[in-house]
């Protein structure tokens, strides 16, 4: 049997081919180890690649609570951003008596510019339902359903048919390879709205009501999809359970930090040379992400901020950037593991600008179920708006602050705790940039429109185009000679800026 | 058995509680009144407003009281500086995003909004920004909504669905703006809205108001070739002290003296009404027990029920009692017999109800029910009026009722409460059937709030078997198990919760009172099973003004002149967006 760890092990195969690529070299594949290099539409290649090995395992070889000691032992912890320890929650759900039982799995991946989970399921869907088989067996559930966005039509192709597969081969179905366990896998589709990836939610949409969530406890381990006990983790969570089975808690206890074991798969995006899916061990600092892994800032731009977490995340400044990535350590920097976003942001971006984009998101995506999110998170924005419009007031940051603490510590769901973090996080990380907002009126990144100053510089030869676009008629000027701009009459709208063909128009935050 | 008390710290003083509570619960026995504003202790728990959170040591953020259980040793302070700052912060985003315009509100004074945010401190306006905006729908004769005012704690549309099982209302769109709507965006006379006026009970603002007909009324009431007749219903006179701060207790002596100064010529009782329902109801169940027509029979006054049996239980429409509610035969009787003693053209008189309904504005818009009641306002409305007339009520003198239709028996006025029509046709029919006295006739099994009573009744040596329903959801329930197997006679469906004493037309809870309560809804049928005890007549049939108005001028019970006038009918009528016969319906 081959040595887990060693580089033609299968979790290590992407490295053994491309290893000697800095993107690879620093790069670990537990839960995409398949993604790329089988065939996701073959059932054949999976079990090449020791498919189904480790429910063989567990139904031959394990008790349920042999199951759970394991998973519990490997120290894992959910992927999709709180970081419950999975066997715990495997084990609540075990102790519930109950005859029916679900497993869920979470793929409503809503982050914008993350497919973390689109991509497991699409290189490799068998390992996601071998991991919901092995939760199914451990806690005595027979239903499992996967919650999918309809947005991701082919993951949906390639599950379906995988699941058709797995039916056909007795994967799934009764008696599964002839033991008295019978699993069986369901399809939802999810209709994009970002709350659905919050688990009460996702379960209401499951059962046909407006995607909202529900105070709890109860938890779902013990009164969930239908009101029965369910056990719900997200994909990448499941994609880890059939390694950990065969290759054992130990093994992967070895990997990553005290408090954060294995591995965890971000998209990594934004300004960086190398941008894609990178799968690292828990404890790979900040800094080995960015400039071994992603290859440095393009265009030799200098490093402004991370931001971790997806929309909810945090934004880090230049000092965290040894901080190691696991649950802990980026929560006490102030930002979030989440299910795995991870965007770099350079000099250029105004990082007032950036909390605004994510607010925006957030409040846009907010279900409206609960006040502080509903109604603070549009005030936040609201001050925002008015910030980045030159229109900032004294004691704006500090009213920030307090909605967004409020709004953290009282939303009924993480999607509410979490919203107000690019902000507070920016405050507390780019405070001078809001007060340059608010007191100067000036954006140093030059992004605000409303804070800039347009000039014609001597590069003018009066060709008229940015007085005839100008629709506040703010410039000047006749035909072949220097135009000029009014800046009572400005409105900052950049057309006579975007128009020019001469570069003959500066913008300037003063 | 109640299990070993657990210890708890509220604001670090040490108490002993039963387990398997909410923090909300634990501290109300305990004497806290911790704020709240989605929380109603008869629905599902929504956990929205986020009003009603505390602080829990060890906990990293605040925790809604209202869901969260009581456990061994926990530490939960309700009132630090931090709490309270976060709460009213909570409630001023609230406002903030609701009009400021209360003092022209129907709302004013009477809202929960307002008295939380004077108790929260509330004193400048931190994030006021944008607000939401949409139009008010006043399709509906019943019930307006006006979406501005909403601040989605969802009580109507938890009330709409788990108590009423109407579903009617739902949330639309996301974030800010979120909005309580019928299905489809309807306007609320197309949809499936039974006007049962529960939404209005339970909104904590005036984002459910009923239609208001009193600028209407006093036009007519000011009308002078005009002859103004008021009656008034069972519930009204035990709710409307109310309204004025007093418990309930019966005030209508007070309530005729009122509407005299308000410029009624006439006040009638509608119980005169409810007498006469019964003796057409009575007959009409007696000829169905003998065979003629569909068993079982079931009654027809609650105008809620009405709608609801149109639109979802059309099946059953020729089970259900062709009589006019109490309020409508008035309004044919006021119109015809009235006009002639009086020697006037009916098209002169005006016929008010004054009711604790909101579907009985629908009613009298059905155009079914002719001759209708002209105008029909709730107790809250009428007790605004007085108040705005400068009438000092209660303290006036009480009058009696005027004559011809003003007499009415026990039985007609325990209408009011759920069980009531049933015991009022059950003490009438039991004397037709059998020609023998009634000795008990005090049928307390089919008394009280429980959701679907029942009881037997032994005529002539035949069992009778009754039911008796209130909310519309009990009565879904039941009409399902009477389409698999019935075993009765008679029901009586009653819309609202507790009957028309809990009706949708009621005064709003007062300070600190709970919406629906049900300890008020006893209170407020007592008052009726009070009136009824002292009465001298007790049985509708021997209302010698009844007995004199069949004598005079209707004939007999279920005559055709009867007929004619105090009988109606229905029509199915689907939800729109239901295709009827669809495999998916049936």
């Amino acid at each position: 049997m081959e040595q887990p760890g060693s580089d033609t092990h299968l979790h290590n195969r992407s490295h053994a081919i491309f290893g000697d690529m800095s993107f690879f070299s620093k790069q670990m594949r537990i839960a995409l180890r398949n993604c790329g290099t089988i065939d996701p539409d073959s059932i054949d290649d999976y079990l090449q690649a020791r498919g189904y090995e480790a429910l063989a395992k567990v139904l031959t070889e394990m008790t349920p609570p042999a199951v759970i000691d394991e998973i519990k032992k490997s120290g894992l912890r959910g992927r999709g951003g709180a970081g419950f320890p999975t066997g715990f929650k495997w084990e609540l759900t075990a102790r519930e008596q109950n005859e029916e039982k679900f497993i869920i799995c979470n793929a409503d991946e809503g982050d914008p510019g993350a497919f973390m989970d689109r991509s497991a399921i699409e290189g490799d869907p068998h390992t996601v339902i071998e991991g919901m088989l092995i939760a199914g067996y451990a806690v005595g559930a027979q239903q499992g359903i996967v919650y999918i966005r309809a947005e991701y039509p082919l993951a949906v192709q390639r599950l379906e048919r995988a699941i058709v597969a797995a039916r056909a081969e007795g994967f799934l179905g009764e008696n599964i390879l002839g033991s008295s366990f019978s699993f069986d896998i369901e399809i939802r589709l999810g209709a994009g709205a970002f709350v659905c990836g919050e688990e009460t939610a996702l379960m209401h949409s499951i059962e046909g009501f407006r995607g909202m969530p529900r105070p709890r406890p109860p938890f779902p381990s013990v009164q969930g999809l239908f009101g029965k006990p369910t056990v719900i983790n997200n994909v990448e969570t499941w994609a880890n359970i059939p390694v950990i089975i065969l290759d054992g808690a130990e093994w992967f206890g070895s990997i990553g930090t005290e408090k954060s074991k294995g591995t965890k798969v971000f998209a990594l995006a934004g300004m960086i040379n190398n941008t894609g899916l990178v799968e690292v061990p828990m404890g790979t600092t900040l800094r080995d992400m960015i400039y071994d892994i992603g290859g440095g800032i393009p265009n030799g731009k200098k490093f402004k901020a991370i931001q971790t977490g997806g929309p909810s995340g945090g934004c880090l400044s230049e000092q965290y950037l040894d901080t190691k990535i696991d649950y802990d350590s980026l929560a006490q920097a102030g930002s979030i593991m989440g299910s795995g976003g991870m965007i770099v942001i350079d000099e250029d971006s105004c990082m007032v600008n950036i909390a605004k984009f994510f607010l925006e998101f957030t409040q846009n995506e907010s279900c409206g179920k609960c006040t502080p999110c509903r109604e603070g998170t549009k005030r936040m924005l609201e001050i925002l708006v008015r910030i980045t419009e030159g229109k900032g007031e004294q004691g704006d940051i500090e009213k920030l602050e307090r909605l967004g603490t409020t709004i953290k510590k009282a939303s009924l769901c993480g999607l509410g705790q979490s919203a107000p973090n690019p902000v507070l996080s920016t405050i507390k990380n780019f405070r001078v940039e809001y007060e340059e907002h608010i007191h100067q009126k000036k954006c140093r990144s030059n992004f605000c429109d409303y804070l800039l100053t347009y000039t014609v510089t001597d590069k003018c030869v009066g060709c008229t185009l940015c007085r005839r676009v100008c629709p506040s008629a703010a410039v000047t000027g006749t035909p072949k000679l220097r135009h000029e701009i009014d800046q009572m009459k400005c409105i900052k709208c950049g057309l006579c800026f975007k128009s020019c063909k001469f570069s003959a128009i500066t913008k300037t935050s003063h | 058995m109640t299990a070993k008390n657990i210890a708890i710290y509220i604001n670090d003083k040490p108490y002993q509680v039963q387990p398997g509570q909410t923090i909300m619960q634990a501290a109300d026995l305990l004497g806290f009144h911790i704020p709240r504003l989605c929380y109603h202790p008869k629905l599902s728990l929504e956990g929205a407003c986020r009003v009603c959170i505390v602080e829990v040591e060890g906990m990293r953020n605040y925790v809604a009281s209202c869901a969260f259980p009581v456990t061994e040793g926990m530490k939960i302070h309700t009132n630090t500086e931090e709490i309270r700052r976060a709460r009213r912060d909570i409630v001023e985003l609230i406002l903030d995003n609701h009009p400021q315009d209360c003092h022209i509100c129907e709302r004013d004074s009477n809202c929960e909004l307002q008295r939380l945010a004077h108790t929260m401190g509330m004193k400048k306006h931190h994030f006021s920004g944008d607000r939401k905006r949409y139009e008010k729908d006043v399709s509906s004769v019943s019930v307006v909504r006006d979406p501005e005012k909403c601040i989605l704690c969802g009580r109507c549309v938890r009330m709409c669905s788990e108590i009423q099982k109407v579903h009617n209302l739902g949330y639309a769109h996301r974030g800010f703006k979120t909005v309580v709507i019928p299905a489809y965006d309807m306007p609320f006379k197309d949809s499936v809205c039974t006007a049962c006026g529960q939404c209005i009970n339970v909104c904590p603002t005036a984002a459910f108001v009923e239609k208001n007909y009193t600028q209407e009324l006093f036009q007519v009431l000011g009308d002078s070739s005009k002859i103004k007749v008021a009656h008034f219903a069972p519930s009204v006179r035990a709710a409307i002290g109310e309204a004025f701060g007093m418990e309930p207790k019966n005030l209508e002596k007070e309530l005729v003296a009122a509407l005299r100064k308000l410029g009624f010529d006439y006040v009638f009782d509608t119980q005169f009404g409810a007498d006469l329902t019964i003796m057409e109801e009575a007959h009409e169940l007696l000829a169905r027990i003998s065979g003629k027509g569909k068993l079982p029979m079931i009654t027809s006054c609650s105008s809620a029920w009405m709608k609801s049996l149109e639109q979802f239980h059309p099946d059953l429409i020729e089970n259900v009692s062709s009589c006019k509610s109490p309020m409508s035969m008035m309004s044919a009787i006021v119109k015809t017999y009235f006009a002639d003693k009086l020697q006037r053209n009916p098209a002169d008189i005006v016929s008010v109800g004054i009711m604790c309904c909101t579907a009985k504005k629908y009613e009298a818009s059905r155009p079914e029910i002719v001759p209708s009641t002209d105008i029909v306002v709730t107790t809250r409305e009428i007790a605004w009026m007085i108040k705005s007339a400068g009438i000092s009520f209660p303290n006036i003198p009480g009058e009696s009722f005027d004559q011809i239709m003003g007499l009415s028996s026990g039985a007609g006025a325990i209408f009011g409460a759920t069980g009531g029509v049933m015991e009022a046709a059950l003490r009438t029919a039991y004397e037709m059937y059998t020609g023998e006295t009634l000795e008990n006739i005090e049928f307390t099994e089919i008394r009280g709030l429980k959701g679907i009573k029942e009881a037997q009744v032994v005529m002539n040596g035949k069992e009778i078997r009754v039911a008796v329903v209130h909310g519309l959801g009990n009565t879904a329930e039941l009409l399902d198990r009477v389409r698999k197997d019935n075993k009765y006679h008679f029901i009586e469906v009653m819309g609202c919760p507790g009957g028309c004493v809990g009706g949708g037309g009621q005064p709003y809870a007062g300070l600190n009172a709970i919406p629906l309560d049900e300890d008020a809804l006893r209170k407020r049928a007592e008052v009726l099973y009070s009136i009824d005890r002292v009465k001298t007549i007790r049985r509708s049939h021997e209302n010698p003004h009844v007995q004199r108005l069949y004598k005079e001028f209707l004939g007999k019970p279920n005559s055709e002149k009867a007929h004619h006038l105090l009988h109606t009918h229905y029509h199915a009528k689907e939800p729109r967006g239901i295709i009827p016969d669809h495999p998916i319906v049936k």
